[in-house]
């Protein structure tokens, strides 16, 4: 697998969720991806860019388009040096929020992207990686 | 300070929401259009998101939470013109939006709203003189 092109996004203050949301949809265009898939990796990224500034402190979003034979996907990573989560298994679940959100945002980026990897360290941060490929 | 702008049609108000909204937007309109239902004593608000190219959970808590504030303060919302991958992917993420009333488009959530009000004689326009 190639990663083609790669770029950072801060994330740092709430219009930054925007301007995350606005670049990832330019990629997913440029890469190909159909309304329904740009929609899907564009929502995720808006819930994941959140979570990094509103519960991780802010950070940092890095994009990557990715070759891998004759597909192409797109790689995001948001890495924030906050508190961490301390119970994964229950922040993964529908409907759980440790803050003012409706609990959807972990879970329901899974669910709309192909490929979805969370590290996280109690003091240290949180790291959330997710693909979707054409 | 940057506001989405609330229109009166008759007992009706209309809410066009055209950009990518960050979140203190969508709180601030929560705020201004409760208002305005109370102000205006307005019946029904329809919500027009058909430039909204993505929805998210904040977003649908939102909607949510104007719906819900506006019906207890005795008006019903409708949320007309949601794209079909917008729909798609909020369901996948899991927000059904129970309790908010949708159409597909202005003039169908116009008829909606004058069909739950009993009457079809208003927010045409003719009573704004």
């Amino acid at each position: 697998m190639a990663i083609t092109r790669t770029e950072r996004v801060p994330l740092r203050a709430e219009q930054d969720i925007v301007l995350a949301r606005q670049g990832v949809r330019r990629l997913a265009q440029e890469l190909g991806f159909g309304i329904v898939d740009q929609t899907k990796i564009v929502t995720a990224a808006s819930e994941l860019a959140r979570n990094a500034i509103i519960y991780g402190g802010g950070g940092e979003m890095r994009w990557e388009t990715l070759n891998e034979g004759s597909r192409r996907g797109l790689r995001l990573h948001f890495v924030d040096q906050g508190p961490g989560i301390p119970d994964l298994e229950r922040a993964m679940t529908d409907g759980w929020t440790s803050g003012t959100g409706m609990g959807l945002g972990l879970s329901g980026a899974k669910r709309l992207v192909n490929e979805f990897e969370i590290e996280t360290a109690v003091g240290r941060g949180t790291r959330v990686t997710i693909t979707r490929w054409k | 300070m940057d506001r989405i702008p609330i229109l009166r049609m008759g007992e009706f108000l209309l809410v066009t929401i055209q950009v990518d909204m960050h979140d203190q937007l969508a709180l601030t309109l929560q705020d201004d259009l409760t208002a305005e239902i109370q102000r205006r004593g307005s019946k029904g608000v329809l919500i027009d998101i058909s430039a909204l190219e993505m929805v998210d959970s904040f977003m649908g808590r939102m909607i949510a939470n104007i719906s819900a504030m506006a019906r207890i303060l005795d008006a019903e919302t409708v949320v007309v013109g949601m794209r079909p991958a917008v729909a798609i992917t909020l369901v996948e993420l899991g927000l059904s939006l129970p309790g908010v009333h949708t159409a597909l488009d202005v003039e169908r959530g116009m008829q909606r709203l004058r069909g739950r009000l009993g009457r079809t004689d208003v927010g045409d326009g003719h009573h704004q003189n």
